[in-house]
């Protein structure tokens, strides 16, 4: 008898459960809708957070579920950032633009329009061309299939050359690091017709709205909570069908998986450029609350501390990689933020601004080490799963032919 | 009635300066006192003349005391002294004409003269007459340096005159030298001159060029018959290549021989300057947004005389048809600039092997940077197979122990030597600690000891930060390795890259000594084939591993010394290379020292490949060089010198 | 029961406004937005420093208005937009009257819509590209045509150069800067062919192959000259490869616009001698006013330090809103910036800066040399240049005028005579 995927799964009604409860919190709290409790900047805090949870939940499908550590995932993120970038300045200046050209005596011409756009937005980088690339800024709905389409094909690319030739393990690692840096850099120079180092700035205000940020930043909330939500439930039901039992086959050993006659690559590259969409949709989302985007966003360490929130949150579960970045990011926020209280110890004075960075990464490696469930793991506790103890090494053949289903009870 | 007669008499003495030769130096300085105390390039001239005109021997003396900035002004008169600090703010003035110590005067009386360097370089020549033939031989080098930054036909004959008693035959040579090239510019017999261009057309210096090169600049002309008296380089054909359409009417517009076309923007300006009740030349305003209704417009505008009219491609083509298009050369004489050009077509072609060469050598000093940087993860990562994301961090302790040794002992040449295996002691120790402590426990899991490793990086980032601070900091060279070696004006490299080339071979040796002649190697080298296998042969492997890995991140160490010499010492200074040396290992191919060098080679020749395609932006070279190892790794995912067979491995 | 807790309650929120509402009566609050970890802690953490001191010597003189200053420092960790979120934390949770900080243009791109949309006040203390006015800003430090035009001119009338190297990291300032000056060179008369660019990455350290084409410039028999906006670390490696060929400042000359006291004070000057950089201060200005602010920095961060430009941007931005405050009777934005226009405000330099109607400064420019112990000998002095926030030599911004005190806009078309935007366009 089959069961619905959500008896299947009651983890996934728990999550959206949280999640809604969350959001009307924020929102009943907040300055735009509620009493005020909750300062419009925290508002957009959490909002982004929810995309790197939406982002997390991409890495712990490639990662965590189908064994391909990519260190690359938020060059995708960042394009999806840019792509609705490209359409909000494009349309903010637009507006500004036919505004101030009415004012002369005679009406402009479409090229005219077009010149003043170009001369507005890359006046600061010392030109006034309209690069190739902004071909379909003008178009809302071409945009935003962009946001999709651009990080998708150059996952598909991408993916397709790596797994093509049966790049694995930690290669693929490297390769997606650099690829992430060949994006960046390529980003970071003017010529790319992206603005350069400068990138495309002032995102939150939307053209043609209104309403104060107070009220915008609620709306963005809605929508990445929305969007956390259904990637959440797609990510799921992925994983709970035939095609999750198979990637994490082929996670736990591929060669095994490929004999029993299933084509590795194609499930590769499937969840490669699901992820790398999913991821996009994220960037998409976070960058108008933002405010700003430019290449450092890509640097290949964002894509690193992405694999450390789903590490830490815990790999393998979803939820995991929600806590994971949710706990991680905050946690990062409240530290630099110069909040957290320093510490006097006579001879030295821990700043929290100083020692944060050293925290983080010795827990990183403590956890690595002892606690490879990450955070997940106290829910097995909770829920009295025990893990065998396996002395860190994998699940498979060589270690006892345990399946990971046995292990776990 | 007395005192008048006293500034009256000092107006002559300011006026004549035949009188003030007589009184000495200090009159003609303050004949010329505000431009003196104003020390500018564009004024200053007179002054300079003025005081080598007259002849005086202090002049020199003077001279030299203002370019080294020691001349100082008493505000009270207006005079000018050399002055000398004798302590605190307190400075002792001395008198030019008598070399009479006139007393000592606080910094607040005084205005000290800073002549910058454009003065000084014409002191400089204004010098040179007298130092030509100077006592000391750094007066003499100083000279001929003048020379060389600012030729000028004057100094031809003073020059020609002092190479005769020159005793110093280094500076012979100079002189000589020097001699042929001013004679190339200078000279006003042309037989002479193309006799020493001829004699200098195998020389490669950027003198040499700087010499020829103005005697073949060319300017570009039109008239409508080609001129008789001109020395014409070349005549130009309106529409080729080397003279576009556009060009040349932009030219014939830039003389004054055609009417300049009409852009959309003076359309617009003409329009708006012309609405008459809400319509221009008959077209309502609201109609002018776009170009064909603009146009028509101002064609109607035309025909009434209100603005110029519209320049067609026939008029353009007219224009053009009646003109001749030419380029002359400045230089007056035909046989010198052929000279010129002929010598200059044989020196560029030897320019061009030259820079080639360069480049290679350039090439070659950044692939022994990179194989340096990724020799230590050569080791830990090709032969290990263990991801270190920390070795960067450790290049970074290195060049940190480096700089923290120069602090204890002042000598460079010494602390250098200390430093380097200091350095090694230091991530030897720490890599040996982070083995037993962290990767052991994750041979089996290679992914996770990426993100441990990955953790200690950036926990070693923030510590150093907290401990150096941000700030760059030095770690300088013994002397004996500041400048380059040069081979002519083309190619050169400079001591610490020869250094680092160096020191990259003598690792290349060591490594291969080790895996291949030592009792250690061959424990290396068994415990990674088969540790299960080598454990039953008696070896303790997780001994030897300890050791490999130690020995990877030592040999990272003194990579870190030797590349804070040539670079710069940060926190991130790690991070610079993390990525190029894990490609250098990756495109090498994994396990095989010879990969890591053919990676770095690769790499290292590609990257200067690139940037010389793409000379001003340097960044593509960076991109590019990244997407061809991505594409390269596709066709050849185990590098360039895959191992074979069971070493293979996986 | 019930009522017993309501009033307790009751008295709990009454007490907390009542202390939200005294402290909020007793001090005007200073907001401090410079990065104080990552990449550009190295600069910006003098500069909060700078303001710490600024705003303690100004309350020990009785503060503004009757009040106590109090400074609040939050750390945006060179995080581009992180400088937004704190902009916006400052004026909305802290409730800040002004704030002084940023460095790096794109920080500042980042944080403008929010400063206008909130209609805050920031003091920018850092030389930059231009192209920008807008209302709620203050520029205090050098626009192009107060650093980089200067020191061009410096360049072709003093030195004699006829061939440019306009070397620069990659990033917006050096784009936009050099963009000017190639188009202001070309009107000077210097063709295509003299003009060589080159933008580098951040951190650059591979520095023969560019030295040496620099180096071949000198092939033609012009001379030439380098024009640096190379940024930080970079600048190391760079002048060291310049000194191992045996280029000397005489040969080729290098004037640099991003390297101070601050940042010559890590290295070993000994290649750097001779070269030059431009700024509207240097430490070794020779005059009493300096000679306190040293003496003050000194004895309140260490010996060891160094004083720089966009320190005395902020010291004269910080007395101007302080003086502005005064006139104007209150803190409040509006009433605080109609008073700044024609502030006055004695450089450390001497003479006098003013702020004028397009929130630039007026001051003069200084050029100096670099000497062995790392301070500059100042070798030239301009007239008091009035700062420009769209640059006559682009065709584009040569139209444009910025005057918020009569015209009210930023970006006016002298043209068209219309206002193209108040708002910025970021």
């Amino acid at each position: 008898m089959e069961r619905s995927f959500v008896a299947k799964n009651p983890s996934v009604l728990v999550f959206l459960a949280i999640l809604s409860l969350f959001t009307l919190g924020v929102t009943i709290l907040s300055e735009g809708f509620g009493i005020g409790v909750i300062s419009t900047s925290f508002v957009k805090t959490l909002g982004k957070t929810l995309c790197l949870c939406l982002i997390a939940v991409a890495m712990d499908l490639v990662w965590g579920f189908t064994g391909i550590l990519s260190l690359g995932h938020f060059a995708f993120f960042g394009l999806g950032g840019y792509m609705i970038g490209m359409w909000l300045m494009y349309e903010r200046t637009r507006l500004i633009v036919v505004e101030s050209l009415s004012q002369a005596d005679i009406p402009p011409t479409p090229s005219e329009v077009v010149d003043a756009i170009g001369t507005q937005i890359f006046g600061v980088v010392g030109s006034s061309e309209f690069p190739l690339i902004w071909a379909f800024s003008h178009s809302l709905v071409l945009q935003l299939a962009l946001i999709v389409l651009v990080p998708g094909l150059l996952a598909l690319i991408f993916g397709w050359l790596a797994f093509r030739s049966r790049v694995t393990g930690v290669y693929l690692s490297i390769l997606t690091q650099a690829m992430t840096l060949a994006l960046a850099l390529y980003l970071f120079q003017n010529d790319s017709g992206l603005r350069g180092n400068n990138g495309l700035s002032g995102l939150q205000n939307l053209p043609g709205v209104t309403a104060s940020q107070d009220v915008v930043s609620i709306w963005f909330l809605w929508a990445s909570a929305l969007a956390l939500g259904l990637g959440y439930m797609l990510a799921a039901w992925i994983v709970s069908g035939k095609f999750g039992s198979v990637i994490r086959g082929i996670r736990d050993n591929e060669a095994r998986v490929r004999f029993l006659g299933y084509s590795v690559e194609v499930y590769k590259l499937t969840v490669f450029t699901l992820t790398a969409c999913i991821a996009a949709i994220a960037g998409a989302l976070y960058y108008p609350q933002a405010g700003i985007i430019n290449p450092e966003e890509m640097a290949p360490i964002a894509s690193i501390y992405l694999a450390v929130w789903v590490a830490i949150g815990g790999r393998g579960r979803l939820y995991g990689a929600v806590i994971g970045a949710a706990f991680v990011s905050l946690l990062s926020t409240w530290f630099t933020g110069g909040q957290a209280p320093n510490i006097p110890l006579g001879f030295h004075t821990i700043k929290w601004v100083d020692w944060w960075q050293v925290l983080l990464g010795v827990s990183f490696v403590l956890v690595t080490l002892f606690a490879p469930q990450g955070i997940g793991g106290l829910f097995d506790l909770w829920s009295d799963r025990r893990h065998p103890d396996r002395h860190c090494a994998n699940l498979g053949p060589d270690d006892g032919a345990l399946r990971e289903k046995e292990a776990i009870e | 009635m007395f005192r008048l007669f006293l500034a009256s008499l000092a107006i002559l003495f300011a006026c004549l300066p035949a009188n003030a030769q007589e009184a000495g130096l200090e009159p003609i300085l303050q004949s010329h006192q505000e431009i003196i105390a104003k020390s500018s390039r564009k004024t200053i001239k007179p002054a300079i003349d003025a005081i080598t005109a007259s002849g005086l021997p202090q002049a020199q003396v003077m001279l030299e005391t203002w370019a080294a900035k020691d001349m100082w002004m008493r505000k009270s008169d207006g005079l000018f002294f050399a002055g000398k600090r004798v302590e605190g703010r307190s400075y002792e003035l001395t008198d030019f004409d008598t070399g009479e110590v006139i007393g000592t005067y606080e910094k607040s009386d005084l205005k000290q003269l800073k002549p910058n360097s454009g003065v000084r370089a014409m002191i400089g020549t204004a010098l040179v007459q007298y130092q030509l033939t100077d006592q000391d031989r750094k007066r003499r080098l100083a000279a001929l340096q003048s020379i060389q930054r600012d030729p000028e036909g004057a100094l031809l004959e003073p020059l020609r005159a002092s190479i005769e008693d020159e005793t110093d035959a280094d500076l012979k040579a100079q002189k000589q030298r020097l001699e042929r090239l001013l004679t190339i510019g200078y000279d006003a017999d042309t037989a002479a001159r193309v006799a020493a261009v001829e004699e200098m057309s195998n020389d490669l210096g950027v003198d040499v060029r700087a010499a020829l090169n103005p005697l073949v600049v060319t300017t570009r002309m039109v008239a409508p018959n080609l001129p008789t008296d001109e020395n014409i380089a070349i005549v130009l054909e309106p529409g080729s290549e080397a003279l576009s359409r556009d060009e040349a009417y932009d030219l014939l517009v830039a003389s004054n021989l055609a009417a300049p076309r009409v852009s959309q923007d003076d359309i617009r300006t003409a329009l708006s300057a012309n609405i008459d009740r809400g319509r221009v030349g008959g077209v309502p305003v609201a109609q002018l947004n776009n170009e064909t209704a603009r146009t028509q417009a101002y064609a109607a505008l035309a025909e009434t005389g209100a603005v110029s009219a519209l320049v067609t491609e026939a008029d353009i083509d007219d224009a053009l048809g009646k003109h001749v298009f030419f380029e002359t050369y400045r230089e007056a004489s035909p046989t010198v600039t052929a000279a010129a050009e002929k010598a200059l077509d044989h020196i560029e072609f030897k320019v061009g092997l030259n820079q080639t060469l360069d480049l290679l050598l350039d090439a070659i000093s950044l692939a022994s940077i990179y194989f340096l940087a990724a020799i230590g993860l050569a080791i830990t990562f090709g032969v290990m197979g263990v991801i270190n994301m920390a070795h960067g961090e450790f290049i970074m302790m290195g060049a940190y122990t480096g700089y923290v040794v120069q602090q204890f002992i002042p000598d460079h040449t010494l602390s250098i030597i200390v430093a380097i295996p200091m350095a090694f002691a230091v991530t030897f120790a720490m890599g040996v600690a982070m083995e037993r402590l962290v990767i052991r426990w994750l041979y089996a899991r290679p992914l996770e000891t990426l993100l441990a490793t990955f953790g200690i990086s950036i926990a070693l980032q923030q510590l150093a930060k907290n401990i150096f601070g941000t700030q760059a900091r030095p770690l300088t060279a013994p002397g004996w390795l500041d400048g380059a070696w040069v081979l002519n004006d083309v190619v050169s490299i400079s001591y610490v890259r020869i250094a680092i080339f160096v020191l990259a071979l003598i690792f290349l040796g060591l490594f291969l000594y080790i895996m291949k002649r030592t009792r250690l190697g061959l424990e290396m080298r068994a415990v990674t084939q088969n540790p299960r296998m080598a454990g039953s042969m008696g070896i303790n492997p997780g001994r030897v591993n300890m050791l490999t890995f130690g020995l990877g991140s030592g040999i990272a160490g003194i990579a870190g010394v030797a590349i804070g010499l040539f670079a710069k010492v940060t926190s991130d200074l790690g991070s610079d290379y993390i990525v190029q040396s894990f490609m250098t290992v990756v495109v090498g191919g994994v396990g095989n020292i010879w990969g890591a060098l053919a990676g770095a080679g690769m790499i290292g020749f590609l990257q200067k490949g690139i940037e010389w395609m793409n000379p001003s932006n340097t960044l593509a070279a960076q991109t590019y060089m990244i997407v061809f190892i991505i594409v390269f790794i596709q066709f050849r995912p185990r590098g360039i010198i895959a191992l074979k067979g069971r070493a293979a491995g996986d | 029961m019930k009522p017993l807790k309501s009033t307790l309650a009751g008295s709990v929120v009454f007490a907390a406004i009542a202390t939200a509402a005294l402290s909020a009566e007793d001090t005007i609050k200073v907001g401090v937005l410079h990065s104080l970890s990552g990449t550009m802690a190295i600069s910006e953490t003098t500069l909060k420093d700078t303001m710490l001191m600024l705003i303690d010597q100004q309350n020990a003189k009785g503060g503004l208005l009757g009040k106590q200053l109090e400074a609040v420092v939050v750390d945006p960790a060179s995080d581009w937009p992180l400088f937004a979120e704190k902009a916006r934390e400052l004026l909305t949770v802290h409730e800040v009257d002004v704030i002084f900080g940023n460095w790096t243009s794109v920080s500042r791109k980042s944080v403008l819509p929010v400063i206008e949309e909130l209609n805050g006040l920031l003091f920018y203390p850092v030389q930059y590209e231009g192209e920008e006015s807008s209302k709620n800003v203050f520029y205090t430090g050098a626009a192009p045509n107060q650093q980089a035009i200067p020191a061009t001119d410096y360049f072709l009338d003093e030195l004699g150069v006829e061939k440019f190297a306009l070397l620069g990291t990659d990033y917006v300032y050096p784009r936009t800067t050099n963009n000017i000056l190639e188009s202001y060179l070309k009107q000077k008369g210097i063709a295509d062919d003299d003009i060589f660019v080159n933008y580098t990455p951040f951190g650059h350290s591979d520095w023969s192959k560019i030295v040496a084409d620099v180096v071949a410039l000198g092939a033609d028999g012009k001379k030439v000259g380098v024009i640096s906006t190379i940024n930080g670390d970079a600048n190391i490696g760079f002048y060291k490869e310049l000194a191992a060929s045996g280029v000397s400042a005489d040969d080729i000359p290098v004037v640099a616009f991003s390297v101070g006291e601050e940042e010559l004070s890590g290295l070993d000057t000994a290649n750097l001698v001779g070269h030059l950089a431009a700024w509207n201060y240097f430490q070794s200005a020779d005059t009493d006013e300096n000679a306190e602010f040293v003496d003050t920095w000194k004895a309140t961060m260490g010996d060891g330090r160094v004083t720089n430009d966009p320190m005395e941007a902020h010291y004269i931005g910080f007395n101007m809103w302080v003086n502005a405050a005064t006139t104007a009777g209150s803190t409040e934005v509006d009433a605080v910036r109609a008073a700044m226009y024609g502030q006055e405000f004695p450089n450390l330099t001497g003479g006098t800066a003013v702020m004028l109607p397009n929130h630039h400064l007026a001051k003069p420019v200084l050029i100096g040399e670099i000497q062995e112990d790392g301070q500059f000998d100042i070798i030239s002095e301009t007239d008091v240049v009035p700062g420009d926030a769209w640059t006559d030599y682009l065709p584009e911004s040569a139209v444009l005028k910025s005057d918020w005190k009569d015209l009210g806009c930023g970006m006016y078309n002298t043209e068209t005579k219309t206002c193209v935007q108040t708002l910025s366009n970021y």
